[in-house]
């Protein structure tokens, strides 16, 4: 008989009875601490439910309000209780009342026995520790805090401030280096009695009494005074959430409970009855002398902080509506925007498709309606294709758009005869690929048989349109990836910029295209420009287009000039 | 928030509170079982007309999910609701022949009930046929829910209404007494939904979904709101504003995170588009005693009309809450 235990109890009292009496039973002796605001029939009914065994003390009953020194006093009266009432104790084992042993006792016993001087206990120094909560830890020594974090939190950090401000420190006892970690620890009965029966533990208790949470830091500091071998890891499988609260293990844990080897851990939903019939009552000896291995539930869990801290780039929804000042990524995959090429080329979504391996769209913000690729009237989550529910909510259509599609690229045209409102989400969307051909729009306008005076009202409109769009796109808050060219510049060499843009659509398919697009009959554009000219209004987005009939030499033939 | 704007939400809070003691008369006691109620029962409210047909499947659903006590307001049912109501052992019935509409869509008559009742209790607020789903619901029973709440100290948790439909007409499939509803509403819209902040209170409008779609392609703005608070630790000075979709005081409201985190939620299955939902439709649209002069129904009505399909290509057939978690719909948040 090598362990005993010490437990700490506030609530669930009946499955802490459970626990303290299967380590009872296997000859393990227990001393119980049962807070001193438990009531006392919950109390006597504990004493009562445990009365049979004759190796389970209760020591002295201390208020455990959290963060406070009535723990560690409660944990130093329970274990002077161990220390002298069973002098074949060898290791001291510190749990709670929400603990649950996964292995048999036997296998821990075991353990131990084979590493008799080991003190297991977790303690870093206090620069190494990244996890402490309310970011204290150095002046978790220094300075003094007589208001409840819990309670006043206003005081608390406003004291906390004060002092900071005012540079007060507390002087740490001398020949002492603070140390921090879990609560839940294991020390062999001669560092424990060292600890407890230290000549200077009057002053040092004085001192501690007025630390924060003493309790993560008290046998973690005075482990390293007397200990000759420091095992730095705690036997208790203990995990934390971002906001310091250990997480619960439930019924559907309990695959992953077995397989980590670990000998205790907390802390139990006390109703989770599955998990204390299976490791109490159950038989099942597991692997033997398999080192605890906790890897997989600490995965778990850090997930799941993650997912509450930083959550699904995106995503939109109930619990989760980012501001738009936290710079996060405003959807939840890459995708392409095309301004003018569908103007410029014939056919350019079906050859898209078919070159880039993408969903090749029409123009999505289209004011009749969506232009899905392949003419769907529902896309992808159940999209409609109504022009009235997409601009109800611009922006949560292109979102939902890009995350229900997640997995496969997204590309559409947009110009300046689409509904502009989600202009500025666009640029500002670092997964955005922006290309233009500024001034495209203007070439239906000249295939179009309209009246001139007509087609020049139009043509200035939409000069206006993508001069705006423009302008948001060179702004300085601009993140997406954005290219413009003049029409003018783009006919002169059109493969170059469409190789670049596919390559980095599909960068793994890195190879050259063999089939271009056609390019539109342009033949007599630039006489077209000139006469918008002469009508007096000034098309510039087309950059310098040779007047008269001279066409740039690309746009002789039906299809540019391929790089093979 | 302004001052002005503080103390006008408090005022309007007061002024819930004092309808819904008004309103107290308008219930008459049909069996009252709460002193059997443990201290820290789960609760579930609701209001209720003519839903008999629906109320096996409802009380055994929420009863296997844990729920102790049922505080439910009867709006004169004559179909035998009541009567199955009054005998069954974890029931307490209320009778108010009063009008809907007159008591804010059943808000104040549950608003009086939470009051007296409920005070230090979770309570979860649902209709007939709207079915709550959370994070592990399989296998953690409510308690677990809310004891992990009480812990993150967490006092209300969304849950937003999941429009279910069936495939094909509503009516291929009649529904029978005490059956499943989703073994014929199967289907559900994944991505289509719309959020607008609602700057006084503080909650989000989330508007969407297969109705959004089929009934409100053309209006949008008219489509039902989706986001609701159904599940809160109840404290006498809180009150819901309108249906359960936000309450006061509007800290209730914050139940997501801004930063860019995800807290924990669930959904409202809703089982409203059954072959009962036509006449539900008729009836409703005789007594015009639903939210905005019932326009609702008259959308529903003239849609109807032509028989339409709900379901398109791009549903997702419903299979379990963590499909729900993948599409975006819900989130475990922190709960692991």
């Amino acid at each position: 008989m090598s362990v005993g235990f010490v437990m700490l109890c506030h609530t669930a009292l009946d499955r802490a009875a459970e626990v303290a009496r299967h380590w009872a039973e296997r000859d393990c002796p227990v001393v119980i601490h049962v807070d001193a605001r438990v009531k006392a029939p919950a109390y006597d009914g504990l004493v009562r439910a445990l009365g049979d065994l004759g190796n389970v003390r209760f020591s002295g009953r201390y208020a455990c309000e959290w963060g406070t020194w009535g723990i560690v006093a409660a944990t130093q009266e329970a274990s002077s209780v161990m220390l002298k009432a069973f002098p074949e104790v060898r290791h001291v084992y510190l749990a709670s009342g929400s603990c649950l042993p996964l292995r048999p006792v036997e296998e821990l016993v075991a353990y131990l026995d084979s590493r008799p001087r080991v003190d297991f206990i977790e303690s870093v120094t206090t620069q190494d520790v990244g996890w402490t909560v309310g970011g204290l830890n150095v002046e978790r020594f220094t300075l003094r805090f007589p208001f409840s974090w819990r309670k006043h939190r206003a005081l608390f950090d406003g004291y906390v401030r004060l002092q900071r401000r005012v540079g007060f420190r507390r002087r740490v006892p001398s020949g002492l280096v603070p140390h921090l970690g879990s609560q839940w620890w294991c020390l062999t009965r001669r560092t424990l009695s060292a600890i407890l029966d230290n000549p200077e533990r009057g002053e040092i208790d004085r001192y501690f009494r007025k630390v924060w949470i003493p309790d993560e830091s008290y046998f973690q500091t005075m482990v390293r005074k007397f200990s000759t071998s420091v095992e730095s890891r705690s036997l208790t499988l203990s995990k934390f959430d971002y906001q310091g609260k250990p997480h619960i293990f439930y019924d559907d844990h309990l695959q992953l409970l077995r397989r980590s080897d670990c000998f205790v851990a907390r802390k139990m939903w006390p109703q989770a009855d599955k998990l204390y019939d299976t490791f109490l009552l159950g038989k099942g000896a597991g692997q033997v002398a398999a080192e605890p291995n906790p890897g997989k539930i600490d995965r778990l869990f850090s997930k799941a902080v993650e997912r509450r801290t930083k959550g699904r780039t995106g995503l939109y929804m109930q619990s989760r509506f980012p501001n738009k000042q936290w710079g996060h990524g405003r959807t939840a995959a890459p995708y392409s925007v095309f301004e003018g090429f569908s103007e410029v080329f014939e056919n350019f979504e079906a050859w898209l498709g078919k070159v880039a391996g993408t969903r090749a769209h029409g123009h999505l913000f289209a004011p009749d309606r969506v232009e899905f690729a392949g003419g769907e009237t529902v896309f992808s989550g159940a999209l409609s294709d109504s022009a009235a529910l997409r601009d109800y909510a611009p922006k949560n259509f292109l979102s939902n758009l890009i995350w229900n599609t997640r997995g496969e690229r997204q590309c559409f045209q947009f110009g300046p005869n689409d509904v502009q409102d989600c202009s500025e989400m666009l640029a500002g969307d670092p997964n955005a690929q922006i290309s233009v051909i500024s001034g495209a729009w203007s070439i239906p306008l000249f295939h179009s048989n309209q009246n001139f005076g007509d087609i020049r009202r139009e043509a200035a409109r939409l000069q206006k349109i993508e001069s705006d769009h423009l302008a948001i796109l060179r702004s300085h808050n601009a993140k997406a990836r954005i290219r413009i060219w003049t029409l003018a510049e783009f006919v002169e060499n059109p493969m170059e910029p469409l190789q670049s843009i596919v390559d980095e659509i599909s960068p793994r398919s890195l190879r050259r295209l063999t089939e271009a697009p056609t390019l539109t009959d342009l033949k007599g554009f630039g006489q077209f420009l000139q006469n918008l000219r002469n009508q007096g209004m000034q098309p510039v987005l087309m950059g310098d287009f040779p007047a008269g009939e001279t066409v740039p030499t690309a746009l002789r033939r039906g299809r540019p000039y391929l790089v093979k | 928030m302004s001052i002005l704007g503080a103390i006008k939400l408090r005022a309007r809070r007061r002024r819930a509170h004092w309808r819904a003691f008004r309103k107290r008369r308008e219930l008459a006691v049909v069996q009252d079982r709460t002193r059997k109620m443990a201290g820290d029962a789960v609760i579930l409210l609701s209001t209720l007309r003519n839903e008999k047909i629906r109320l096996p499947f409802f009380l055994r659903y929420y009863r296997d999910l844990g729920v102790e006590h049922f505080l439910l307001v009867d709006n004169d049912s004559d179909d035998g609701s009541r009567e199955y109501l009054a005998a069954q052992p974890d029931v307490s019935l209320w009778s108010a022949k009063a009008s809907y509409k007159g008591s804010r869509f059943g808000v104040d008559w549950l608003t009086w009930l939470q009051r007296r009742y409920c005070h230090g209790h979770w309570c979860l607020t649902v209709d007939v046929d709207e079915f709550f789903v959370y994070p592990f619901c399989e296998t953690r029973p409510l308690r677990a829910l809310t004891d992990w709440l009480d812990a993150s100290e967490v006092r209300s948790f969304a849950a937003m209404m999941l429009d279910m439909y069936p495939k094909g007409s509503i009516h291929a499939h009649p529904y029978q007494e005490g059956q499943n509803p989703f073994e014929i509403a199967q289907w559900f819209d994944s991505g289509n939904y719309t959020i607008h902040r609602n700057g006084g209170y503080g909650n989000l409008w989330i508007q969407g979904g297969p109705r959004a779609r089929v009934f409100f392609g053309d209006n949008p703005e008219m489509a039902p709101a989706l986001n609701k608070v159904p599940l809160v630790k109840w404290h006498r000075s809180y009150a819901y504003v309108s249906s359960t979709h936000m309450l006061l005081p509007r800290g209730l409201n914050l139940v997501y995170d801004e930063a860019g985190g995800e807290k924990a939620s669930g959904c409202l299955l809703h089982a409203k588009f059954l072959d009962t939902f036509a006449d539900k439709a008729a009836e409703e649209m005789a007594r015009g005693q639903h939210y905005g002069a019932s326009t609702e129904y008259r959308a529903y009505q003239e849609s109807l009309a032509k028989h339409p399909d709900m379901w398109c290509k791009f549903s997702e057939k419903y299979i379990n809450w963590r499909q729900l978690e993948i599409l975006g719909l819900m989130s475990k948040g922190n709960w692991a």
